[in-house]
């Protein structure tokens, strides 16, 4: 029939040419656009609880709108290599105040928000608001936690109250093993070797697991191992005040002295001074590698 | 010009329907058929025969699986030439928001009419259909009748060559039936080719020069409405009132209702029969003759074929 | 193409009858209160706050109108069988359709114009005077129009082929990742397989795309909108329309009314 030709010429014609034009025309406007650099990251309501009240009863779903937003905004940041994350709090407050349930929002906003910048927004702090925020709406997910000790551990050298973060977590359900383990290493890092020690005993004490068991009294005997080399450090200092320069070898302590005899670590191998005059692990023994391993991770 | 205002051939319109739209419902069956210049037609059949199809078919508002049709010589695709056709929908519904005259007056310009001819010719066709008093009313407000007027109105607004309609009486008390038949015998008059649907069989004898029967998707029979059956009288019925007594013969067979009787008599035995009852002192209100009528060869065909009648029930409605 | 016409005078006339232009009437009670409120709470930023307001409420009411309206445009039409008297007269189907369209970005037009009004009325009451600078705001409400008019488009082809309430549900819907349109674009591409990437970019080159015509922020701050991109986002507008109603004609063509 004579219309139906007409119809595919039609289509034919239009559609690709029409696209085609599209096309181009799109690129136009996005050159446009971009020289224009409207500030498009606005966000004109700031108040979260205000959101929320215009949210009606789809306050969950606006969180998620929110996150969504996050994500893309730092996502774009992130991309362009921009360091400019003064929006990241507002929208994060907003996610959160709209669901506080919403446990994702918390430990990525964390991370978003405590990571230096330009990986970050360089604001640890408000990553602990943020954190503690969640915590006190969902106070059983010990994940939360884990968050809060590596902010206060990596971002804030807050040794203490990351180890009391962790620890604090390990109580709640399901935390994993580690996270006791988190605080104990943290404790460790902190210098509070008592806590350290504390806790890896309990763990030794506690899981049934051999691997960890065995991990776990590696890090005792390692403790120890610090604790004794800190303690020959301070000798060695004591050596050096009476005459005047600092031992060469452990055994000379001993002759002004200064010990009773040549101590050994947890394995028995006699400790020696290293070039730097501090006190180290026997070139000997088993532990030297795992230490070497362990200082490799810090 | 040829001598036929419409032609149709081989006609076919199946509707899918089902899952995936794989099952088929043949509505129409290769009609065909011609309606010749000058006459009026009547297309009759029940309601879901393929009536209301085949005209919809002809006016491109539905697409037929198979066949064509030409009006005016023309092919139905052809938009010029639906200046000299008017059609009338079934059950016509038009714009709420406009009154009879502004509707009339919007589908009068898609004519290429004058303006000052337009206008005129609104006045006239609404005066036509009766509606001359009420053409200032949104037609929300109007009844089904009414309706059919503006409809009927629309149809033959622009002088048309060929005039369809749709179930032009249904919706119509029996006076709007009376205006609609004059309106009809009139275009038959000036020349005009009608062709309408319906499903009362008395219209169609009576204004029809021929009639097509449609049954089941169908045609059944084409011809002027005397051959296609035998129209021979089968006797009279008088129907006639009686305040009072009488012992008259007759009135034993007669049915009554109230002061009023209905009598059944043989052609032959009328004039008799009527000397009996004004003896009696009865007053005689009507005779009418009683005929084998279209109905009965449709209700034939109906029953013949009731099965594929109900199988083809289409979406008319 | 006078047919057309016909057909839109006829929609416009509907349109207003229907009181569609009622719309105006709650704009103005809206941007009413908006200018005695916007003095008590706001600052220093009454303009930005009452542009934004009154830019989205024309927004608002004509996407609700494009929407609901632009569907019940044809479907209606079918529905209530007002079409068949029509398409028996010397009307294509693509020339109804093209009315139709016609008709209701008319009404569309003429209820914009009268909210664009209103809002300057109201700026005018709030700053006591009008920049030219002021400008930029008839330019926002052009491409609000200009945007209408691609939803009412779009709402046309749907309806052509779908019920109603799928129509609305699939214009509404092709309207919101219209707007997203641009974020689509912005997705770190180094994610994605390079098909997907490839074709994101291409569905975000292709569909259409709302966030053009969206210069509300400007507006709200007085900046002016250059030329060029006027002229192209009405390219855009007349291009895209072409398309879609295009395939509407084609749709509908051939489409069996019941």
């Amino acid at each position: 029939m004579k219309s139906e030709k007409t119809i595919a010429w039609v289509l034919l014609l239009v559609l690709p040419l029409g696209f085609a034009a599209i096309w181009r025309l799109q690129h136009g406007i996005d050159a446009q656009r971009a020289a224009l650099s409207q500030e498009r990251d606005d966000v004109l309501l700031r108040s979260g609880r205000l959101v929320k009240i215009m949210s009606l009863e789809y306050a969950p779903l606006l969180a998620d709108i929110y996150w969504t937003r996050v994500v893309q905004y730092y996502g774009n940041k992130h991309v362009r290599g921009q360091a400019n994350l003064e929006l990241l709090w507002p929208l994060l407050d907003i996610t959160t105040t709209l669901d506080p349930n919403l446990l994702i929002s918390y430990r990525f906003g964390a991370m978003f928000l405590s990571q230096a910048a330009p990986a970050g927004a360089g604001r640890p702090d408000l990553a602990v608001q943020l954190i503690q925020r969640g915590i006190q709406a969902n106070p059983e997910y010990w994940r939360l936690y884990e968050d809060l000790g590596f902010v206060y551990y990596f971002d804030l050298k807050d040794y203490p109250k990351a180890a009391e973060a962790f620890l604090e977590g390990s109580k709640k359900p399901n935390a994993q093993l580690w996270m006791k383990v988190m605080a104990a290493k943290v404790a460790a890092e902190g210098d509070s070797f008592a806590t350290s020690m504390f806790l890896w005993k309990d763990i030794y004490d506690s899981t049934p697991d051999p691997s960890v068991k065995k991990n776990a009294l590696l890090h005792l005997q390692l403790l120890k191992v610090r604790g004794d080399c800190k303690q020959l450090d301070a000798l060695a200092d004591e050596y050096a005040k009476r005459y005047g320069k600092r031992p060469a070898r452990i055994s000379q302590m001993v002759q002004a002295g200064l010990l009773r005899g040549i101590p050994g670590d947890p394995l028995g191998f006699a400790y020696i001074l290293g070039e730097n005059g501090k006190a180290e692990l026997n070139l000997d023994s088993p532990l030297l590698e795992q230490q070497l391993l362990l200082d490799r991770f810090k | 010009m040829p001598s036929s205002a419409i032609e149709i051939e081989n006609l076919t319109k199946e509707y899918p329907f089902g899952f995936l739209h794989l099952k088929k419902k043949t509505s129409l069956e290769g009609l065909n058929m011609q309606v010749e210049t000058g006459e009026v037609f009547g297309f009759i059949g029940p309601n879901g025969a393929g009536k209301s199809t085949t005209i919809k078919l002809l006016m491109r508002l539905i697409f037929p699986t198979a066949g064509s049709a030409r009006i005016l010589g023309k092919p139905i695709s052809d938009v010029e030439m639906h200046r000299e056709i008017g059609y009338l929908p079934e059950q016509p519904y038009f714009y709420d928001h406009l009154t009879a005259a502004e509707m009339l007056g919007y589908f009068a310009r898609f004519q290429d009419l004058a303006a000052a001819d337009r206008k005129d010719r609104v006045q006239r066709m609404l005066k036509k259909v009766g509606l001359d008093t009420a053409h200032k009313i949104q037609l929300r407000k109007y009844s089904k009748g009414m309706l059919q007027r503006v409809g009927l109105a629309q149809a033959i607004l622009h002088d048309p060559k060929v005039v369809i309609l749709d179930e032009p009486m249904s919706g119509l008390d029996p006076l709007g039936r009376r205006e609609v038949r004059d309106i009809i015998l009139e275009l038959k008059r000036d020349g005009k080719t009608v062709m309408f649907s319906t499903h009362i069989l008395s219209d169609a004898e009576m204004l029809c020069d021929r009639v097509g029967v449609i049954v089941g998707g169908r045609l059944r029979g084409v011809g002027a409405p005397g051959t296609l059956v035998d129209m021979k009288t089968q006797g009279m019925e008088i129907l006639f009132e009686l305040r009072g007594a009488s012992n008259a013969p007759l009135l034993s067979k007669a049915t009554r209702t109230g002061a009023c009787y209905r009598l059944h008599v043989a052609e032959e035995e009328l004039y008799a029969a009527i000397e009996q009852l004004r003896g009696a002192g009865a007053r005689i209100l009507s005779v009418s003759q009683v005929k084998a009528t279209l109905e009965e060869f449709f209700l034939n065909l109906v029953g013949a074929d009731r099965a594929q009648a109900s199988a083809v029930e289409v979406s008319g409605k | 193409m006078r047919r057309a016409g016909v057909v839109a005078l006829n929609t416009f006339r509907e349109a207003v009858r229907d009181r569609v232009l009622y719309s105006l009437v709650f704009f103005a009670l809206l941007m009413m209160a908006a200018a005695v409120a916007v003095g008590q709470v706001s600052i220093g930023i009454e303009q930005t706050v009452i542009v934004s307001l009154g830019l989205s409420a024309i927004s608002v009411i004509g996407v609700l109108i494009s929407v609901f309206i632009g569907v019940a445009l044809v479907s209606k039409e079918m529905d209530k069988r007002t079409l068949y008297a029509l398409l028996a007269k010397p009307v294509r189907r693509w020339e109804f359709l093209l009315g139709k369209f016609g008709g209701l970005v008319l009404t569309l037009a003429v209820n914009t114009a009268a909210m664009a009004l209103g809002l300057l009325l109201v700026m005018l009451y709030v700053k006591h005077s009008l920049e030219r600078s002021d400008a930029v705001v008839l330019v926002a409400v052009y491409f609000i129009l200009l945007k209408l008019a691609l939803i009412v488009a779009l709402a046309l082809l749907f309806s052509c082929f779908t019920t109603p309430l799928l129509a609305i549900l699939f214009t509404v819907g092709l309207y919101i990742v219209g707007l997203y349109v641009q974020e689509l674009r912005d997705l770190p591409v180094e994610v994605m397989s390079p098909a997907m990437a490839a074709f994101t970019k291409w569905l975000s080159r292709l569909l259409p795309n709302f966030e053009n015509f969206n210069v509300m922020a400007m507006a709200a701050h007085g900046r002016a909108v250059p030329g060029a991109l006027i002229l192209q986002n009405t390219l855009y507008a007349v291009v895209y329309c072409t398309i879609v109603l295009t395939a509407a004609a084609v749709v509908f063509s051939r489409r069996n009314l019941k």
